[in-house]
């Protein structure tokens, strides 16, 4: 034991060093949140492009070619740059707290799957200044227009898609073995946060689903470069299959970044109803039904490509029993609440948000599992606003709450309460002003991935630009706030909140380089 | 030490089993693509090849298959039959059906022209296949007399009107009551890798779906 520890746990490398080099989670954990910080900005000015374009009907500022690469790199970058690194980040910083381990399983390859993501990322913004610009396809880059009418650079797009597999499919291992094999003793499954729980299930969900990504992102490769035709109808092969390829991980995609916002809602919430988690092993079972079930629904993404009726059918009602499992998360989040003694700090704040408004996605979820509703809501912004009711509301509002409810453990400091209630009745606010009008010009009619519209839209349309535009300006004061936390501020105790419970509150804060070497006995 | 070494071992075993998974399902990936083609002609969906493989693509087997069905007129059902035309890619055509859209009852023959007209300086020789929409409808909808049974060759500014004589099964299924046929253009020398016209007219049948879906 004390020939290990002398070799490579008392050995601290400052400087870019210590970075580049290291392999202690929690380093990995903060490089991982401020490159999803990163891109998170950086993908919301593309958005901020998208919402000044959209401002009044007609052409304003951007060209459409323009435009179509903002609407296409806004969504890769916030779902493979900003959202997935972002959860990761938070499973590398809170798992060993959680269950009381000294590391991740395997810190070296903790650190190639961090220090491939820049890589990854440049390539994919680098292709904006390229001949013919970036991929302009829209984020699900269907074929042929991915494959036969798409710019060259879309080649490196391919690349990066492959890079940002490879780093997934190697954080999830990670995540996997350290939750299998390294959790402290007495810390059974059914004892462990529910964090751990859903980050263990998203990581076999990216195990099997990121594969069959990186086999869709070859295919394409293949048919742009070396004559094969999986998606070329002039070679035999069918458009069509791509769709279901590239859905067959789509969906399943969707909960790799909802799932471990599920985790951690549900331990915020009953921290701050200072009561355990009603129905803890409902949970349990209603995450691993959600996680099965979305596998087995992707072509309700593809309603209207001519399914026949009996697949309509099938896909249509697999698509809505999802909203059983949901259900009880729900109603379990909100029962858990119920006589609770609350207190309304920012996390919880964030929490409840998510709760309300993820509720929401998942309602107008239902409206577009209904196939026949479909064919009018299909490639509309009604479909806009709905996923972004599940991502921003619910799965960014929910990686905000975990930062400020860890941000103290991590730096030892509390974050400023004040501004973060700015922050967040700023953003709660104009989150809605920017997303709930779509509904409206969705129902409508106005078809998403446009830079101009019918003039008949341009209220809502400029309602939803200026929400944007205010949501946008708070994310950085977000960006203040934590530098602030981190340079000082009130000290936070080991507990930090009053009602915590759980492992990662009975180390110092900030938490130390090194935790739990001697595992903690868990009751 | 000895539990740090046992700790690493157990590792070992369950990244390489994690790893036997990811390996699998990227195979899985690949094998969506024969799944997806066996899938879809077992239960004929999509409408792929399904005229070739009934025997009834072809002037003969058409004009056997329709005098058979328009024995069966069904007067009281009317159906919408929609034409629409598309080129594929850069051919420098002018493409179009002289008839939109009429009304017939099935079993009812009935013939409709599309308009075609090489814009080209160049003798091309075009090939246009056939597509129905919805899918399911594919195999109620015969044809008799079609310009998609032979490849068309064009004079340098030639234009010419193309005849198509159809019939629609009375028994196509009572939940459609509009049939869309597109047919699309292609230049046969385009893929020059594929031998025989009908691998030709299969790929651009798909093709064709793509564009009406
Ligand atoms: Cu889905």
């Amino acid at each position: 034991m004390s020939t290990v520890a002398a070799t490579h746990e008392h050995h601290h490398p400052t400087g870019i060093t210590r970075w580049l080099f290291t392999t202690n989670h929690k380093d990995i954990g903060t490089l991982y949140l401020w490159f999803a910080f990163i891109m998170f900005l950086l993908g919301g000015a593309m958005a901020m492009v998208i919402r000044a374009e959209l401002f009044q009907p007609g052409m304003q500022i951007v060209d459409p070619h323009f435009f179509n690469q903002m609407t296409t790199m806004h969504g890769l970058i916030m779902v493979f740059g900003a959202v997935m690194p972002a959860f990761v980040g938070l499973a590398n910083w809170q798992i060993p707290l959680m269950i009381g381990a000294p590391d991740m399983a395997l810190p070296r390859m903790n650190n190639w799957s961090f220090w491939i993501l820049p890589f990854a990322g440049t390539m994919l913004v680098s292709t904006l200044f390229m001949e013919g610009g970036g991929p302009a396809f829209g984020w699900t880059f269907y074929a042929p227009l991915s494959t036969t009418f798409a710019p060259a650079s879309t080649d490196f797009f391919i690349f990066a898609v492959h890079l940002l597999g490879f780093s997934s499919i190697m954080g999830a291992i990670n995540i996997i073995a350290t939750i299998l094999n390294m959790r402290a003793p007495g810390m059974t499954l059914m004892k462990m946060p529910l964090f751990v729980w859903t980050w263990l299930i998203t990581a076999f969900l990216l195990i099997a689903v990121m594969p069959v990504l990186a086999g869709a992102v070859t295919m394409m490769l293949t048919d742009r470069n070396f004559g094969t035709s999986f998606f070329d109808a002039a070679g035999g092969g069918d458009p069509v299959l791509f769709q279901h390829v590239f859905w067959f991980f789509g969906h399943p995609e969707v909960y790799i970044m909802i799932l471990p916002a599920f985790g951690v809602v549900s331990q915020i919430i009953p921290t701050f109803a200072r009561k355990p988690l009603f129905g803890y092993a409902s949970m349990v079972y209603a995450t691993a039904a959600i996680a099965f079930l979305s596998f087995i629904v992707w072509a309700h993404h593809m309603f209207t490509v001519g399914m026949p009726v009996a697949g309509e059918l099938y896909f249509m009602y697999a698509t809505v029993m999802i909203a059983v499992p949901t259900a009880v998360k729900v109603f379990n989040w909100t029962a858990t609440m119920w006589k609770g003694s609350m207190t309304f700090e920012a996390p919880m704040l964030w929490a409840i948000a998510f709760v309300f408004l993820f509720t929401i996605g998942g309602f107008t979820g239902l409206m577009l599992g209904v196939a026949p509703a479909d064919f009018q809501y299909h490639d509309t912004y009604f479909v806009v606003a709905h996923f972004h009711y599940v991502l921003v509301t619910g799965a960014v509002f929910a990686i905000i709450a975990g930062v400020y409810y860890w941000l103290p453990k991590w730096t030892g400091n509390m974050y400023h309460e004040g501004l973060a209630k700015w922050h967040f009745w700023l953003s709660a606010i104009s989150v809605n002003v920017l997303f709930f009008p779509m509904h409206f010009v969705g129902l409508a009619g106005m078809p998403r991935r446009i830079p101009d519209y019918s003039p008949m839209f341009a209220e809502f349309n400029m309602m939803a630009s200026l929400g944007g535009f205010v949501f946008g300006a708070s994310q950085l004061l977000f960006l203040y706030i934590i530098i602030k936390t981190i340079r000082g501020g009130e000290k936070a105790t080991d507990e930090v909140w009053e009602g915590a419970e759980g492992l990662e509150w009975t180390v110092a804060s900030p938490a130390p380089y090194h935790t739990f070497e001697t595992p903690p006995q868990v009751k | 030490m000895a539990e740090d070494k046992k700790s690493a071992i157990s590792h070992g075993k369950l990244v390489g089993k994690l790893t036997v998974v990811v390996f699998a399902m990227f195979g899985f990936g690949f094998a969506l693509v024969p799944m997806y083609d066996m899938i879809c002609d077992a239960f004929g969906l999509n409408g792929r090849f399904v005229e070739i493989e009934q025997g009834t693509f072809g002037a003969e087997q058409g004009q056997i298959k329709g005098q058979q069905l328009a024995t069966r007129r069904d007067i009281n059902r009317t159906i919408t039959v929609q034409f629409t035309a598309t080129l594929n890619q850069s051919m420098a055509w002018e493409f179009e059906p002289l008839t939109r859209s009429m009304e017939l009852h099935p079993g009812e023959i009935k013939q409709v022209k599309y308009l075609a007209h090489n814009k080209t300086g160049k003798k091309v020789v075009a090939q246009a296949v056939p597509s129905v929409a919805p899918g399911q409808a594919t195999k109620y909808f015969t044809k008799m007399e079609c310009f998609c049974f032979d490849q068309q060759t064009f004079e340098p500014g030639e234009t010419k009107e193309m005849q198509l004589v159809f019939v629609v099964d009375p028994d196509l299924p009572r939940n459609v009551n509009t049939i869309t046929l597109g047919y699309t253009f292609f230049d046969t020398d385009r893929k020059a890798g594929l031998e025989s016209d009908e691998k030709i007219i299969m790929a651009a049948a798909e093709s064709s779906k793509a564009y009406l879906n």
